[in-house]
């Protein structure tokens, strides 16, 4: 089952300058919500702090508090332990090329040293089912390197493989942004679904998709959140005239 | 984009206008045959090396001069068994020493090394890999040899490892590089941890180019004659013992191309043809192995 997040005054920086300037909002869990505004406004920066993936770059900080469920991110979680219950999914498809199909599945487990053939296959069964992805490579899991696949079938197969570990929160970072549409309308079929176990956090830079996805939208402009409201209420009825003139087209 | 219309030469309107010209015809094929010419200079000199060694060479290559030891000077006959085996266990001591030390020193330099000590080391490594590799004999002369108080394997194994470490570091550290960062993070997202994904997900990814690297590093070393002289020292005789004199093949080609005797001249071709050709067959064999191993054999 997905879990709320709860986040309280997050600010961060690349180097000196300062990307997040204190960001609070409590997301829904088993519901999408949907992160949009123009390019650098520090979206994607922002998911990347609540799997603590921010503070991999160099100079890279973050300060403030961030809780997953109940777990505290910041304090007395080790980076490892938080990102096992969160899945993330990439902006570009990225499935180790080196691996199969069922390896790159199951590589989250069996990094972290789990053995179990038996269940391994019954995970991987069920991810890439759960991705929408199985009755399409069920035949050569084993044979097939998941290089190999379609663009829109290897961010499918990178979410089975985010699924595999069984988070309860999955981040997607622009995940349709190298898709083409009817890729993009198989990721979106797929959010609908996995809405239902997991909560999912998307940031994206198409305002339809995040009107037709998600529940609840936070709108985002040079490192603040401007709006955090429902869908509906941000497409339809912005209290802040900053989102208005977004979602309108006036600038970004 | 109406507007464009009008700047856009129409090919149909215009005959001529797109055309190729022959001017640029010509550059075209002055460019292929240039481009052609440079790969037919880079490559004479291997194939002409190559040719006069076979013809130099073949005549005194037989199955004696593959199984025999040598024979004393003045009596015809005898072989380079010995030395052929000593320089695969020179090598291979070499090789035990040096490829984790590159391996290791070149995961360091790509994945932690963004400070002053990486700059230092790859400074370091890049001076090394200009010494003179007569220097580096003396080097294990004095760190092996004195202290051991006598010529040995271990010692020209010691030689030919340093040789081949900063070669090593620098290609891995650049194969390592050249992953995408990508990757990295989504074994990170995956709750898989930093040194777990450099080996698993980092190390195996760039696999191929840094057996590259090894593979150079261990074809430069191999015909090195040099750091053995006061090192390996060489031997008339078999030896599998570490710590005693050994034989290997540039040692023997060079003792004897220099020597008055005209079958030790005949014998230092086949030599000479020998080693060229075991270099080729194993960076030859490591690469189909290696290849083999990352397309078909997916864990």
């Amino acid at each position: 089952m997905g879990v709320g997040i709860q986040v309280e005054h997050v600010n961060a920086w690349y180097g000196k300058s300062q990307a997040l300037h204190d960001i609070n909002l409590k997301i829904e869990a088993n519901h999408a919500t949907a992160l949009i505004g123009p390019s650098g406004c520090g979206k994607s920066t922002f998911i990347r702090c609540l799997n603590r993936m921010h503070e991999t770059t160099p100079d890279a900080r973050v300060e403030g508090k961030v809780r997953i469920g109940d777990l505290d991110a910041y304090n007395g979680t080790s980076p490892t332990q938080l990102r096992r219950r969160i899945g993330m999914v990439f902006q570009k498809p990225n499935p180790f090329p080196t691996m199969s199909i069922y390896d790159n599945v199951a590589a989250g487990l069996k990094l972290n040293g789990y053995r179990d053939r038996k269940h391994l296959d019954e995970i991987v069964e069920g991810s890439l089912k759960s991705s929408a992805l199985w009755d399409e490579v069920k035949d050569n899991i084993h044979k097939k390197s998941g290089a190999s696949l379609s663009g829109g079938q290897q961010q499918r197969l990178c979410i089975a493989r985010a699924l595999a570990v069984a988070p309860e929160v999955l981040l997607m970072d622009e995940p349709c942004s190298a898709l083409d549409p009817i890729s993009t309308g198989k990721i979106e079929e797929l959010i609908f679904e996995l809405k239902a176990q997991y909560t999912i956090v998307i940031v994206t830079h198409n305002m339809q998709q995040a009107a037709r996805v998600a529940e609840y939208t936070g709108f985002f402009l040079l490192g603040r959140m401007i709006e955090y409201d429902k869908t509906e209420k941000i497409f339809t009825n912005p209290s802040d005239k900053r989102t208005e003139d977004y979602i309108t087209g006036r600038f970004g | 984009m109406a507007s464009l219309r009008g700047l856009v030469p129409d090919p149909t309107a215009t005959p001529g206008v797109l055309q190729i010209s022959l001017w640029r015809r010509l550059k075209d094929y002055l460019a292929t045959a240039f481009a052609i010419s440079t790969v037919v200079i880079v490559l004479a000199p291997l194939v002409a090396i190559f040719g006069y060694l076979v013809y130099r060479g073949i005549g005194s290559l037989n199955l004696a001069f593959l199984t025999q030891i040598p024979k004393p000077p003045g009596e015809l006959g005898g072989g380079m068994a010995n030395a052929i085996a000593g320089s695969a266990l020179i090598l291979a001591i070499a090789s035990l020493i040096g490829v984790p030390l590159g391996i290791g020193a070149g995961i360091y330099l790509a994945e932690y090394g963004q400070n002053r000590f990486g700059d230092s080391v790859r400074f370091v490594s890049d001076v090394l890999n200009g010494v003179p590799s007569i220097v580096i004999g003396i080097v294990a002369y004095a760190i092996v040899v004195l202290r051991q108080k006598h010529f040995s394997a271990l010692a020209g194994g010691v030689a030919l490892a340093i040789m081949m470490v900063p070669t090593i570091t620098r290609t891995t550290e650049e194969m390592l590089l050249l992953v995408p960062n990508v990757l990295r993070e989504a074994a990170y997202g995956l709750g898989v941890s930093r040194w777990r994904t450099t080996l698993s997900i980092v190390l195996r990814t760039a696999t191929s180019g840094i057996i590259t690297g090894v593979m150079l590093a261990f074809a430069r070393v191999a015909g090195e004659t040099a750091p053995l002289l006061f090192t390996a020292f060489g031997n008339q005789y078999w030896n599998w013992k570490l710590d005693q004199p050994t034989a290997a093949l540039p040692l023997q080609i060079f003792t004897y191309a220099i020597s008055p005797y005209d079958d030790w001249h005949r014998q230092a071709w086949a030599g000479a043809l020998v080693l060229i050709v075991l270099i080729v067959s194993a960076v030859a064999a490591v690469r189909y192995a290696v290849r083999r191993g990352t397309l078909g054999g997916v864990a």
